[in-house]
């Protein structure tokens, strides 16, 4: 078991205090990422995930948020207090991250190319001519053509700019990547095309990633492992095929009832009944139980820990463990 | 059965610095009453515009509309009037298409303050109340404003809006693409469950397949202001006839890991729609495009029963 994980979080609990009032983000959230591994962490506006991808990075805004407890390792390397000297190494070098939204990540007033290489150059002792080459090679690699290196990113289309951003992330070639909804921004052809230029990179440089979705389609597409998060911390997890295949969890399921599938014929979805629960008033026992069909007042009462159903997939869920 | 509504080589064209932008360019289709008619696309592609020129919220720059058999192609504001209260809307961002100084009470019932459809206080809270009921909004939210409410209610308010005049004819433009999943089946449900009671003909635009083929009786796929494919619902997730629906069905992401598609890469990204040449809109990107496809427009064809393509080798490529 004692195999080296290059992320491992444990016992992570973040909250906001705003206006006095405690929202609870992320509450005991445990994951693992391993060496070149490509693990989805799926969930709903509002469950966390943004906050747990933030929190690696080491960019919560403190205040209002703060991290109450837990542990985040990278190569056994404990990041909760690590000093901001050691955090800017680690960003861009070691773990980098791609947001969502490519329209304003980027800077609109200066060069796409420049954006590039000021990575490179904060990470790497090269002359600037160096690094100017290294950023247009950069640009080919995600299939832009180096001659676009001038431009502005007003001048690119929403797929090409989040294409920059992923060259962004990866000009020093960091062992993790996190994906805050890569694609969510583009349309599915865009998206087919941007999905198959991340499979790519965990091919050719066994780069690790955390990709952050809400959609289990580009999740099965991509990931060796996936992590259903609810409500801020993680329900299910386990490889695809155990989650996909032998859904233990009642919200995994009801995640999936509320798709409608393209293969088969379904006259009818079957949505999770009821809303996210507000995070600065969560139910007592099982953040799921008010939305679940299967609840009784265990579940109401005292809050589930996530227990091993088969080797390597996780489930928090009293019913589903087979203990009732 | 009867068409509720048709439109006939239906253009609208923007003037913009560059040139002329063709936003749609030609279409033609019917919705018998009481069905739903899909159109999907991907941004640009003239979906939204097509939406709002059949409801005359964008005066078309030619062609013709007909609602429950007349022409109302031209229309005089006062007759416009009326008809709008045949003919709702339902817009894509539940932020940002409400009053947020409203109250969800008054929200729901401008539109009967508007049409002047209420003759006392009481009379305009049952009807209020009745649509809150409809649309699954706790009568206990009268009162609350946009900003208490998630996206999932808001779009509630959005469709009982649309609903308390009592319409045919409903465009839906992405009413779920900003919503959870979750929430998302809910409203699907909610909007099959009124099209039944209501006999509801809705026009669903989309850009997410796997809702448009949920919810659709007929799909019209666009691209860049023209319709490339249009037949029924199922036929079309069975057989794909033209490049681009090919490629755009076989890219969605799909949940099912046991039995994966060969995904279709196309290259490059959308053309750009202004002063479009007279060749097929599809032809740059296109794996099988040869000079017939660069020097005219393909017609849109039956190539099977109900089945219409707009491809000049379609029967060439599908040995139909």
């Amino acid at each position: 078991m004692e195999e080296k994980k290059l992320l491992e979080i444990k016992n992570l609990v973040i909250q906001y205090e705003v206006n006095k009032v405690i929202v609870e983000a992320v509450n005991g959230l445990d994951l693992e990422v391993g060496e070149g591994e490509c693990v989805g962490l799926v969930g709903e506006t509002g469950a966390g995930k943004t906050t747990t991808a933030l929190s690696i990075m080491g960019l919560i805004p403190d205040p209002p948020g703060r991290i109450v407890s837990g542990s985040i390792k990278y190569q056994g390397e404990e990041l909760i207090g690590a000093k901001e000297k050691r955090m800017r190494q680690i960003r861009g070098r070691e773990i980098s991250m791609i947001f969502q939204d490519p329209m304003t990540s980027l800077n609109p007033v200066l060069k796409v190319g420049d954006q590039i290489m000021e990575v490179i150059l904060l990470h790497e002792k090269l002359s600037k001519a160096d690094a100017t080459r290294k950023a247009q090679e950069m640009l080919e690699m995600v299939g832009i053509p180096a001659n676009r290196y001038e431009e502005y990113p007003h001048q690119f289309s929403g797929g090409m700019k989040q294409r920059v951003m992923i060259a962004c992330a990866l000009a020093c070639n960091p062992h993790l990547l996190i994906a805050d909804e890569p694609t969510t921004a583009l349309d599915v052809t865009i998206q087919a095309q941007v999905l198959e230029l991340i499979a790519g990179l965990k091919e050719n440089f066994n780069t690790a990633m955390l990709l952050i979705t809400h959609d289990l389609g580009v999740v099965a597409e991509v990931c060796d492992r996936v992590a259903v998060m609810y409500a801020g911390s993680i329900v299910e997890r386990g490889t695809i095929r155990d989650v996909y295949k032998n859904t233990l969890h009642p919200y995994t399921e009801g995640l999936f009832g509320s798709l409608p599938n393209l293969d088969e014929d379904t006259d009818r979805l079957k949505p999770i009944a009821g809303m996210m629960p507000d995070p600065s008033d969560l139910p007592k026992g099982c953040a799921f139980s008010p939305r679940c069909p299967k609840a009784t007042d265990r579940c109401r009462e005292e809050r589930p820990q996530a227990a091993e159903a088969t080797p390597g997939h996780f489930v928090a869920c009293f019913h589903a463990a087979g203990e009732d | 059965m009867e068409n509720l509504v048709s439109v006939r080589n239906l253009k609208k064209y923007f003037n913009t610095k560059e040139g002329q932008l063709h936003a749609v360019d030609g279409v033609n289709f019917d919705i018998p009453t009481g069905t739903t008619l899909g159109v999907v696309g991907e941004s640009g592609c003239g979906k939204s515009t097509l939406g709002r020129v059949v409801l005359h919220l964008l005066e078309k720059t030619d062609g013709q509309i007909f609602f429950d058999g007349k022409d109302i192609s031209d229309v005089t504001p006062k007759e416009l009037h009326e008809l709008r209260r045949q003919m709702q809307i339902i817009f894509q961002d539940p932020f940002s298409s409400i009053d947020p100084r409203m109250s969800v009470s008054q929200l729901i019932g401008e539109p009967l303050k508007i049409y002047k459809l209420v003759k006392s206080k009481e009379e305009y809270n049952k009807r209020v109340k009745e649509i809150m009921d409809i649309v699954g909004l706790a009568s206990r939210l009268e009162n609350s404003y946009p900003h208490e409410l998630d996206g999932g209610r808001r779009q509630r308010i959005g469709i009982g809006r649309a609903l308390i005049l009592n319409p045919r004819f409903i465009v839906c433009d992405e009413p779920v693409s900003a919503l959870d999943v979750s929430i998302q089946a809910q409203i699907l449900n909610l909007m099959q469950d009124l099209q039944q009671e209501r006999k509801l003909t809705y026009i669903f635009i989309t850009h997410n397949l796997s809702v448009v083929k949920h919810i659709s009786n007929d799909i019209m796929v666009m691209y860049l202001g023209t319709a490339v494919e249009k037949s029924e619902s199922k036929e079309l997730f069975k057989h794909q006839y033209h490049p681009y629906t090919k490629a755009l069905i076989s890219a969605i992401p799909r949940i099912d890991i046991d039995h994966k598609m060969e995904r279709i890469l196309l290259k490059g990204e959308l053309a750009s729609p202004i002063n479009p040449p007279d060749a097929c809109r599809f032809a740059p990107r296109c794996n099988y495009a040869c000079d017939v496809c660069r020097q005219s427009m393909p017609p849109l064809e039956e190539v099977t029963p109900g089945h219409f393509v707009a491809c000049h080798r379609v029967r060439e490529l599908n040995d139909l």
